[in-house]
């Protein structure tokens, strides 16, 4: 009766939508999703303003004294009031290591995952929308490349560029590497996806309606197809994310990803690994408690949304 | 079964060329196995000389077809550290990396049948709720985590465990060393092979509860319910069977996927294994014994996805292995 | 003692936006051998009315009142083990759509022997001899290549014919069959009608017809219920409610059935279609459909009214009803 109403006196603004939608009353009910949404919109802050938040540069050699080096955190016995989560094996101040280095992940996690939709939506478009030999022989080329797993593609491709440019070189691309490597190796996620919601749209009355009154296919496809794939694309890529900074850190404590002088999480968890043993852990465990509550509520999101979307997701 | 049977040889053949063929271009970029071998003293004519002499200039084709030849004998170069045939090396550290696999296959599939099959039956409980909690925490801590967290507490704080190495083995079959039989290899094994899990069993308890969750509404169960069954004779062999059909196919990947993490574990428990040694291969620019571990890792891979393809193909009786109809 | 009496039977979908009612008021009864339908369009409640004779609601569906007598014993409130004795055993139910109800990995035998397993303590190899029998029962050419396929082997006509000789392998008493011939090729489904119907009379099961389909009723059964919004809104003698028509929707539903159209003509359909159970008008379900809507129909729901051999749940019948009566009063006073 509402939505009748409605359309009569004027078209419900955007907002207007948003908050009677199913998703944002689901929202309002759920404590979990509410709590895991403000923690990452406060990492994504961090993240964002680490140069204004931190106290010192990390990147910044002469602001590092090797003398600082493995101070425990505030609450320790034998810390410094200067570095209230202590430094690092360089003597960097570890607050400040640990936001440019969420900076780092994140940037890293968005990149790449932007790169997966695009490649990804972009096959899977096609392959759906033209059906036939292209169809199959893309899906096929997504079978291929899911059945190698992306943590080995990645690892062998790292590796193999890091020998061939040299440890000096490879850390200067690292960052590029990691989004290329990451990003080029999921795409199949995206496109199956895709794939499966377009060959359901298709069917529907509104893409024949946009055909016969003469539309080309691209925009077919993205103005009228698309809009309607956007809740699997949405829930896929918070799952993507949180799944890209995961990749992203494994590969970076394997000595493939970031270097030390640019740590992402990752990097910064591996170079803390050998002193872990001295008993210095904070190097090793405040950044990797960032690192899992980050994926953490990124994965709680995700679930969340799938829940209430309830998106039809390609299996296997 | 025969038709089958060549369908995947001929699957088996082709994945073996695309890696045959990615292994070779980087044996020919990467590294310069004249300078391994005679080092930088020589002028530049004897190099071209050598380097004629060695094939080094013969087109790509050619040379690739005598990598390939040499490959199919087993021969896939020397180790440029070791000093001894790159296969024989890698082949030397593969049951280390296979008793790891091993062993978190055994975990996963042991915890994560009867967890999500559970959960599914009663989502609602207090337990199930638990396990969706904690594996949701689980594929959200990344596997090297797990095991410096494993390390820090058994072996640091607790000294329970030991925190790196194989301990002792015995020999098997007269080349495998194995740990599964002395007390002190098993001690090594848990560790590791609980990091390694820790990734994947949370994978697969999530996906076998969504999965018989859906079994559990079909209509077959309803009728299996309406033809007066036992809850167990319906959830046990009605939804489960149902229920590990994509389970096989989904875990069959992720079991070669496995083998990635490998590498990691390997490197945070120091595991004399085949990842650990490829890390090292990567960062000595061992060439040789980069290329073996990528063609023996694809020939688990091959293997591994055939075994589940058998496997499904046992399982579900709508797929037929054989030819006839 | 009536076979099966159902009274006052309630149940409930518990969601998460709130309680909905999926049936209300439920009162019949089934005699040993008697052929009842049960009309209406989807969603009215009919296959929830099924599942629930069975206590086999899944959840968030729950029995939440009301008494299910079979031969004195309340189905409602059984243990699970007791019910398990008597579903395919006592009761049993035939599905829609064969080519879901049967488990895909497993054979045809292994399905029909773990019934016979579950009910008798006879060996497995008599299990596998009844379950033979009941093949060629049903008429399953070469039974004993068929036994041990996997239902994918075999086509849509032959599943429905299995799931039969399955609903009888127990030699039970009542039969529930939900829409047991809409999922199937128009050519075949007088055939497996007639072969459940004939199994049917041959061993004296008493059978609950549920189906879309009035022509079907009125020609197999001998009482019928026509149901709407989880109510029974008419119930009686088939022929008497084919004939004569008591409450509108009723009589909508026979309108608009083919045959009473005049050959080029729009067929009488009842216009608007039914609520959801979760918006369900106050009063008479019906009343935004009516054409014979009065006041009455927005406040009240209509209680029965007796009608020939027939109960009906409509307040202008009761009204007619009471008029008549009155006229009659009126002519015998004078």
């Amino acid at each position: 009766m509402n939505d009748h109403v409605q359309t009569l006196d004027a078209p419900p603004s955007a907002w207007q939508r948003f908050l009677d939608s199913h998703l944002w009353h689901s929202f309002t009910r759920d404590r979990v999703a509410q709590f895991s949404l403000l923690v990452f919109v406060a990492y994504g802050l961090m993240a964002l303003l680490a140069p204004l938040i931190a106290p010192y540069n990390p990147y910044d050699p002469a602001q590092i004294d090797i003398l600082n080096a493995e101070m425990p955190p505030s609450w320790e016995a034998g810390s410094d009031p200067a570095f209230w989560l202590g430094t690092d094996a360089q003597g960097r101040d570890l607050w400040s290591t640990i936001l440019y280095g969420t900076r780092v992940s994140l940037a890293i996690g968005l990149c790449a995952v932007a790169l997966q939709a695009v490649i990804g939506i972009v096959i899977g478009l096609l392959a759906g929308y033209r059906g036939g030999r292209v169809d199959s022989l893309l899906m096929r080329f997504a079978d291929v490349q899911l059945s190698f797993s992306t943590m080995m593609v990645a690892i062998v491709v790292l590796a193999v560029f890091q020998a061939t440019f040299g440890t000096e070189l490879y850390q200067e691309l690292a960052m590029v590497m990691l989004i290329l490597v990451i990003g080029i190796a999921e795409w199949p996620q995206y496109a199956r996806t895709i794939r499966a919601s377009v060959l359901a749209e298709k069917k529907k009355e509104y893409v024949d309606a946009a055909r016969v009154i003469g539309f080309k296919a691209p925009r077919i496809m993205f103005r009228h197809i698309l809009p309607n794939t956007l809740s699997p694309i949405l829930v896929i890529s918070t799952v993507q994310v949180a799944n890209a900074i995961i990749a992203e850190a494994s590969l970076s404590f394997l000595g493939l990803g970031m270097p030390v002088s640019e740590p992402s999480l990752g990097s910064l968890i591996s170079s803390g690994f050998e002193y872990i043993f001295s008993g210095s852990w904070w190097i090793t465990v405040i950044p990797g408690a960032v690192l899992i509550s980050l994926v953490l509520v990124m994965n709680l999101l995700g679930d969340w949304l799938r829940d209430v979307l309830n998106p039809k997701l390609y299996k296997g | 079964m025969i038709a089958f049977l060549i369908k995947r040889v001929v699957q088996a053949i082709i994945v073996m060329f695309v890696i045959s063929l990615v292994s070779f271009s980087i044996q020919d970029n990467l590294g310069d196995p004249l300078r391994e071998l005679v080092g930088q003293s020589v002028s530049e004519a004897e190099r071209q000389e050598l380097r004629d002499e060695m094939g080094l200039n013969d087109p790509f084709l050619v040379q690739y077809a005598r990598f390939a030849k040499n490959a199919l004998q087993g021969d896939l170069g020397t180790s440029y550290f070791f000093k001894e045939p790159a296969l024989e090396v890698i082949l030397k550290k593969l049951p280390a990396t296979l008793e790891l696999v091993l062993g978190a296959t055994l975990i996963i599939m042991l915890l994560s049948v009867p967890l999500g099959v559970y959960s599914a039956i009663k989502p609602y409980s207090l337990f199930s709720r638990a396990v969706m909690g904690f594996s949701i925490i689980g594929i959200s801590v990344p596997v090297f985590l797990t095991a410096i967290g494993l390390i820090y507490l058994f072996s640091i704080e607790l000294g329970w465990m030991p925190s790196f190495g194989r301990g002792e083995t015995t020999q098997i079959l007269g080349f495998w060393g194995s740990g599964f039989f002395t007390a002190d290899g098993l001690a090594h094994l848990v560790l590791p092979c609980i990091s390694l899990a820790s990734i994947m069993l949370p994978l697969f308890i999530r996906l076998i509860r969504a999965e018989m969750m859906e079994v559990l509404q079909s209509e077959y169960v309803k009728f299996a319910w309406a033809k007066g069954l036992s809850p167990r004779r319906i959830y046990f062999l009605h939804a489960l069977k149902n229920t590990m059909l994509p389970v096989i196919t989904v875990g069959g990947v992720q079991i070669g996927t496995m083998v990635a993490y490998t590498i990691l574990t390997e490197t945070v428990f120091q595991w004399p294994g085949m990842g650990f040694l490829f890390l090292e291969a990567v960062n000595r620019v061992d060439t040789p014994l980069i290329v073996a571990y990528l063609i023996v890792v694809g020939a688990i891979f091959v293997v591994t996805n055939t075994l589940v393809d058998l496997i499904y193909g046992l399982v579900n009786p709508t797929v037929k292995l054989a030819g006839k109809k | 003692m009536a076979l099966l009496e159902v009274r006052n039977l309630d149940v409930r979908f518990g969601l998460r936006s709130g309680e909905v009612q999926a049936l209300r008021d439920i009162n019949f009864s089934l005699e040993r051998g008697e052929r009842l339908g049960v009309v209406g369009e989807s969603g009215a409640g009919k296959s929830v009315l099924g599942f629930s004779i069975l206590n086999l609601l899944s959840q968030p569906g729950y029995i939440a009142g009301g008494e299910i007598l079979f031969e004195g014993q309340n189905l409602a409130a059984m243990s699970p083990k007791q019910l398990r004795s008597i579903r395919g055993n006592r009761i049993s139910m035939i599905f829609q759509d064969p080519m879901m109800t049967l488990n895909p990995v497993l054979t045809i035998g292994q399905q029909m022997v773990e019934c016979l397993l579950a009910h008798r303590k006879i060996s497995r190899k008599d299990a596998r001899r009844i379950a033979l029998q009941k093949l060629k029962q049903v008429q399953i050419p070469s039974p004993e290549t068929r036994i041990d396929q996997y239902p994918h082997e075999l086509s849509g006509g032959m599943r429905q014919r299995i799931v039969i000789a399955i609903g009888l392998l127990m030699d039970p008493d009542i039969i529930i069959a939900d829409e047991p011939t809409t999922a199937l090729d128009v050519t075949i489904q007088a055939e497996i009608m007639d072969l459940m119907l004939e199994l049917c009379e041959r061993n004296s099961v008493a059978l609950i017809l549920i189906t879309h389909d009035l022509g079907i009723v009125s020609q197999v059964t001998r009482r019928a219920m026509v149901m709407y919004a989880g109510r029974i809104i008419e119930q009686g003698p088939t022929r008497e409610i084919i004939n004569d028509a008591q409450h509108p929707y009723t009589q909508g539903l026979m309108n608009a059935l083919p045959q009473m159209a005049i050959p080029g003509q729009r067929l009488n359909q009842i216009r608007g279609s039914m609520p959801p159970l979760q918006n369900i008008p106050t009063g008479c379900a019906f009343n935004p459909r009516c054409d014979y809507v009065l006041d009455v129909c927005h406040r009240e729901l209509p209680g029965f009214t007796r009608s020939g051999g027939c109960k009906v749940a409509c307040h202008m019948v009761a009204q007619m009803k009471l008029e008549e009566e009155a006229a009659v009063h009126a002519l015998e006073v004078k």
